[in-house]
């Protein structure tokens, strides 16, 4: 690896990890929010839109910029710190999360928050939106990429099969899904829920090119991310192995931090352990 | 008779020209080719075609990130599982999301007859008229379609557009020019008004010609617009005439009736009636009949408005 690659990823870690603390402080101040998907996804959305999504806050409705779409909307918090970040509106702006009046309303509005593609909230939208921006693109030939971020609890909804189809009907190899396996939804296992397994197997049964990946791994994600080893004329799906609530040994891999806004203590204990994963 | 017309001839030669003026316009299908009329536009159009097969759901999710690619997306499928398979996607990926899609309810209402009460629309006005940001427009005519369509591709913003199959007359002289948000009064007259909606406002026109006979001056108002209404018109029609008869081709709850009696009792009460489904599924039969089995006829309306008039002359 050259040592700008690992300077790279060591900025994308430190990234993901100030950004997961600005969550945490973001939930507690709101008392409310969804800090164990915000926290499996944050790598994923860290990676992408600091090293792979060609987007600039200056011009967030510029025609060729990249579009990424959050399907699991209830994790707007990991969002808004990711394009706050970027500087799509001001970090400051992170304190008036879910208020009254607010535009970082608990699911992201496309029509308020800068940087935000689509409105989400209801699970099972992301993906077919994503096939329609990347099939815009290809009518006019246009060279921009389309990126969807689903949940996996969610893909229980029928909507993404259809989009699943319709996506390898048409080639769409402009379109990247990616799969936040955490193997929890709200209530319990996704295996204990409705199986998913076996998942890879499923994308590929539609038509699509898969790879899977550890998706708190920087280089990893990046790899994949840029790879130009995916097959030619088929829809891409990344399937992110993540741990819900990653970063905080009490969170991780528990279904009770779904959507559990942290006591003072927890919040404190939690702050310090990402504060010595940084320093460490 | 005048010469009848199927609106969605009217619709699909309509989107091709608006299709040929403005290179943005695609059309997004769920296997619904034949039925929206549409073989014309692929001939001419083939690469700004998008069949999604039958699912509902993805087409209008398509049809929003083809929006958010910088298209106009015309979406066109049966109303009955447009509006109601894809209920959430037009509330969320559409209207909240104010994406430029246009929503084509192909065979709504009792159009599908025989096919049985799964296939009627009788409930899509309702449903669309409930969401914000959504303009909701039920043309009367093959001309209203056409204009209806070009307003819709003009317009930036979600928009549905509610066509039947039933044949109709036209309503309109050669010179009408629809205005969204505006109705149209096709008949003046002091004492009753009947606003009609969709394929409704010939039959409305034939009634106003029998009370005509009954010595009662009927006006008659095509409310083509259905959201945002034309409140002023409701109101002018109020005070001028003191009566007010509804009558559409879907449910009595939440359609134009309902939006005509909330501007009613909001702005100068007068009694009404509503004409429509009564509130039960439609048994099968042709379009036709089933009209005629709701009273959904010349004679019907006119015999609601005489009742009416009746009614209040004993109040």
């Amino acid at each position: 690896m050259t040592p700008d690659r690992e300077d790279q990823l060591a900025a994308l870690r430190k990234k993901a990890n100030l950004l997961r603390q600005r969550d945490l402080v973001m939930i507690q101040r709101a008392g409310i929010g969804h800090i164990g998907g915000d926290f499996s996804a944050l790598d994923i959305l860290v990676t992408l839109y600091f090293a792979v999504l060609r987007v600039d806050p200056q011009h967030p409705d510029a025609p060729d910029r990249d579009r990424f779409i959050l399907s699991k909307g209830h994790c707007a918090g990991a969002l808004y710190n990711t394009i706050a970040e970027v500087g799509f509106f001001p970090t400051s702006e992170l304190e008036t999360f879910m208020k009254p009046l607010s535009r970082l309303n608990g699911h992201p509005d496309r029509t308020k928050v800068p940087g935000v593609e689509a409105s989400t909230g209801p699970l099972g939208h992301g993906l077919p939106v994503g096939v329609g921006a990347a099939l815009a693109a290809r009518l006019d030939g246009a060279p921009w990429r389309t990126y969807v971020l689903t949940g996996d609890g969610e893909l229980q909804e029928g909507s993404n099969w259809e989009a699943a189809m319709a996506a390898a009907h048409y080639g769409l190899d402009n379109l990247t899904v990616i799969v936040d396996r955490n193997r929890l939804q709200q209530g319990a296992p996704t295996e204990d829920t409705i199986r998913l397994e076996p998942l890879a197997d499923k994308w590929r049964a539609f038509g699509w090119a898969v790879r899977e990946v550890d998706g708190h791994d920087h280089a990893a994600l990046l790899h994949m991310l840029q790879s130009e080893s995916w097959e030619a004329g088929r829809p891409r799906c990344l399937i992110a192995y993540t741990h819900k609530g990653q970063g905080v040994s009490f969170m991780c891999d528990n279904v009770d931090w779904h959507h559990r806004v942290p006591t003072p203590e927890e919040a404190e204990r939690a702050l310090q352990e990402l504060r010595e994963a940084v320093h460490g | 008779m005048s010469q009848l017309y199927d609106c969605r001839d009217a619709f699909a030669q309509a989107l091709e020209e608006a299709a040929r003026n403005d290179p943005r316009i695609v059309v997004v299908i769920n296997d619904s080719l034949g039925s929206s009329k549409l073989k014309g536009f692929k001939a001419a159009f083939p690469q700004r075609l998008v069949n999604v097969g039958i699912a509902e759901q993805n087409m209008v999710g398509v049809a929003a990130g083809l929006a958010n690619g910088g298209k106009v997306p015309f979406v066109s499928g049966a109303s009955p599982f447009l509006t109601a398979r894809a209920l959430e996607q037009i509330k969320v990926d559409l209207a909240y999301s104010q994406a430029n899609v246009k929503l084509c309810g192909m065979s709504s209402g009792l159009a599908y007859g025989e096919l049985g009460p799964t296939h009627h629309s009788i409930e899509d006005l309702a449903w669309t008229r409930a969401i914000a940001n959504l303009t909701v427009v039920v043309p009367a005519d093959p001309l209203e379609t056409a204009q209806a369509v070009h307003e819709a591709a003009r317009l930036s913003g979600p928009f549905f557009l509610r066509i039947s199959r039933m044949p109709v007359p036209q309503v309109h002289p050669a010179d009408y020019r629809f205005r969204l948000g505006k109705a149209s009064w096709l008949r003046q007259g002091s004492d009753i008004t009947l606003i009609a909606t969709g394929v409704m406002v010939a039959r409305a026109l034939e009634a106003a010609a029998l009370l005509a006979n009954d010595g009662i001056e009927a006006a008659v108002i095509n409310m083509a617009t259905i959201r945002p209404l034309d409140r002023e018109a409701v109101v002018e029609a109020a005070r001028r005439s003191g009566a007010i008869v509804t009558v559409e081709e879907h449910t009595i709850y939440g359609g134009l009736g309902g939006a005509v009696a909330e501007a009613v009792v909001t702005t100068y009460p007068v009694p009404m009636r509503i004409l429509g489904v009564p509130g039960v599924f439609a048994p099968t039969g042709s379009p036709e009949y089933l009209l005629e089995h709701f009273g959904l006829t010349p004679a019907g309306i006119r015999a609601a408005a005489l009742e009416l008039l009746k009614a209040r002359a004993e109040q």
